[in-house]
């Protein structure tokens, strides 16, 4: 038995092939993501840097403005537009996970929680198809109404777009196409409420709704915040619904009825990129990179807040 | 009849007084529906009756309905019973709201894709088609070809990857993929699209298009959906079974290979066909990496490819001297689109449902 304990520290160090083989193949796999990300941050910044320095009259997509210039419009149309769709998305997610998790009755629940994610699944371009062709006349009378009762609030002035395919029906169908991560998100975070305060809270003689506000709210906040971020990431990166409902000009108006309405970046790519040449495509690149690291802020702070909660939760 | 109510109220159950019945929302909603649709009905006197305004009946009379409930529920209950009721009425409500793009966008569509939902449809390309008839052979081709490519590159280095992150994965380098995997989720789909077309081009001659390119776009947005659906199903499988065949002497990478992948392999096949799911239905990348062309082409490696969200684009964007015929056909790959969208789901729960491994018991 002695005798045999050293040969045996010995085996101990070999490591079979296979085990070699196959944890090496992981750290690759693990590796190659880390390579794939950098390439992707690599590619977009070295071609866009010919952007910022491009003489603005040889580029025929700048039409004589700085990069600035052209880009500006752009930032502002992309989180004017996504801004919009989270005002209107946010309440309705809120509304609907809720019913969800502590309104309809378990086996609805399920059943609904299917439906949801029947939205998530629609593919971008049938949004922007129904959006373009269904939706704009539905509400274009809605527009009407609001232009000549509301005119004078400056967000419903202007002259109402004869299409209805205007930034705030851009805003609307991506409103509903935010929804889903939204409720779903918000969903697993109401339903991760401490049963004990909640049954506390009606055993004190809560109404639900108090019982909601005194003890899934809370425990709910940093959750919510969080979906809100990860839907608004969700809404800046849209381009198919953004490029066939809306009818742009690429000016920087706030006015939500009118034909004239600013263009978002990933629009614009999708419309500019086929025709795009030579420095043209950097310039689009450029704008690309921008809302790359727009969309990674948003996400990485929506991240940095779950990260937190879930640290500091009692929940798991 | 008057007997029961007077016995009713004879017998007054102390815990129901000062409550509003049970049927009281619903009768005060269908009021207040009935008395708007009588001001509208009375306001439209004299008009066509079709002209008649639902829309707006149906949601000045929820309104109406949400403010009564509020003020009875007041005066017969307490302000906090009306607090809580206003609320239930209006998350209910949050939920009515969302059915009805929900219903009306699944209506359009296959009202209007079922008119170019034919034999010719699934049999012909566009080449030469100015007018009538035309199809999407080439574009069904083409999606599943460049899908099939993202799925070939994607699945395994996911997979790997979250094999990794679970069995191996300690230290920094872990915590750097997980938040790797967390930006790659958050790639919006033109920029990804944007890098394939940036490194083809860096690769090749500017301006190249090809099926293969579209693939890698799709890549980059399918890895981190199946690194982290993979996860998740790696980390439920129990310790238990992996120290199990440890302890009768099993390699880790044969544990891995036929104890933790068979146990979880449900859950990370329905990862995969929901991941699939989500990229074909992808428009934006293909559009900057495959291109847009007329023709049948299966060769991933050298000509322009389109696929079917591509296809329902261009018939939409540039639909030609014939608009309708091309409005139709973008219908018709709308609809296609869903129902491929809706079948990899079914499979993927079906999948889940069927294969799920028997722990326990």
């Amino acid at each position: 038995m002695t005798t045999a304990s050293p040969a045996r520290t010995a085996q101990r160090g070999v490591r079979r092939l296979g085990d070699r083989v196959f944890s090496g193949t992981a750290v690759g796999a693990g590796i190659v993501i880390l390579l794939l990300l950098a390439a992707v941050a690599l590619f977009l910044i070295t071609q866009s840097i010919p952007a910022f320095t491009v003489d603005p009259d040889d580029v025929s997509i700048l039409r004589g403005q700085s990069f600035i210039e052209y880009v500006g419009p752009l930032v502002f149309g992309t989180i004017w537009a996504a801004l919009l769709a989270l005002i209107v998305a946010a309440p309705l997610a809120i509304g609907i996970a809720l019913f969800i998790s502590h309104y309809a009755p378990r086996r609805i629940a399920s059943v609904i929680g299917y439906v949801i994610d029947l939205l998530a699944a629609v593919p971008s371009v049938v949004y922007g198809l129904w959006g373009a062709t269904t939706f704009a006349p539905i509400v274009r009378p809605f527009y009407v109404w609001l232009n000549e009762n509301l005119g004078w609030f400056p967000l419903f002035g202007g002259d109402v777009s004869a299409t209805g395919r205007t930034i705030l029906t851009a805003s609307l169908v991506l409103a509903v196409m935010i929804l889903p991560i939204m409720t779903a998100i918000c969903r697993e975070v109401f339903l991760q409420a401490p049963r004990l305060h909640e049954e506390a809270a009606l055993a004190l003689g809560a109404t639900r709704w108090e019982m909601i506000r005194m003890a899934v709210l809370p425990f709910a906040r940093g959750g919510m915040v969080s979906a809100a971020m990860l839907a608004l990431g969700r809404a800046l990166g849209e381009t198919m619904a953004v490029t066939m409902v809306l009818s742009v000009s690429g000016v920087i108006s706030v006015e939500l009825l009118t034909s004239t309405n600013p263009t978002t970046i990933p629009a614009n790519i999708a419309l500019s990129f086929p025709e795009a040449y030579g420095e043209g495509v950097n310039v689009l690149i450029a704008t690309g990179l921008i809302l790359f690291l727009v969309t990674f802020a948003v996400n990485a702070l929506a991240r940095y807040i779950v990260n937190r909660r879930s640290a500091f939760s009692g929940a798991n | 009849m008057t007997a029961t109510t007077s016995a009713t109220t004879a017998h007054v159950n102390s815990l129901t007084t000062g409550q509003l019945p049970k049927w009281a929302p619903w009768a005060i909603l269908l009021g207040s529906w009935v008395l708007v649709g009588g001001v509208f009905a009375l306001m439209n006197t004299g008009g066509d009756p079709g002209d008649f305004n639902v829309g707006g009946t149906m949601f000045l009379g929820t309104v109406l309905f949400v403010v009564l409930l509020t003020v009875f529920s007041t005066v017969a209950e307490n302000r906090r019973k009306a607090m809580d009721r206003l609320v239930t009425a209006l998350v209910v409500s949050a939920f009515v709201v969302v059915l009805i793009p929900l219903a009306s966008l699944l209506y359009t569509v296959l009202i209007n894709g079922l008119t170019r939902f034919d034999a010719e449809f699934f049999s012909s390309s566009m080449r030469n088609i100015i007018g009538e008839g035309g199809g999407a052979v080439h574009a069904v081709w083409g999606t599943l070809l460049i899908t099939l490519g993202a799925t070939v590159i994607s699945v395994p280095i996911g997979l790997m990857t979250s094999i990794y992150l679970v069995e191996y994965g300690r230290g920094r380098l872990a915590k750097a993929i997980t938040f790797l995997v967390d930006v790659m989720t958050g790639i919006p789909s033109i920029v990804a699209g944007l890098f394939a077309s940036a490194v083809f081009v860096a690769f090749f001659e500017p301006g190249i298009r090809m099926g293969i390119a579209g693939s890698v776009a799709l890549s980059v947005l399918m890895i981190p959906v199946v690194v982290r659906s993979s996860e998740e199903m790696l980390r439920l499988v129990p310790n238990e079974l992996r120290e199990a065949s440890y302890a009768l002497g099993v390699p880790k990478w044969l544990t891995i290979m036929k104890v933790v992948l068979p146990t979880s392999i449900a859950g990370i096949t329905t990862g995969v066909t929901l991941a699939i799911s989500r990229v074909i239905g992808e428009t934006a990348p293909l559009l900057l990496t495959a291109g847009i062309t007329q023709g049948l082409n299966t060769n991933l490696f050298s000509g322009q490819m389109t696929t079917l969200p591509v296809f329902v684009y261009t018939q939409y964007r540039s639909p030609g001297m014939y608009p309708d015929e091309a409005i139709a056909r973008a219908w018709a790959g709308a609809l296609t689109l869903i129902l491929i969208v809706m079948v990899l789901n079914l499979v993927a729960r079906l999948v889940a449902k069927i294969f799920a491994p028997k722990l326990g018991r």
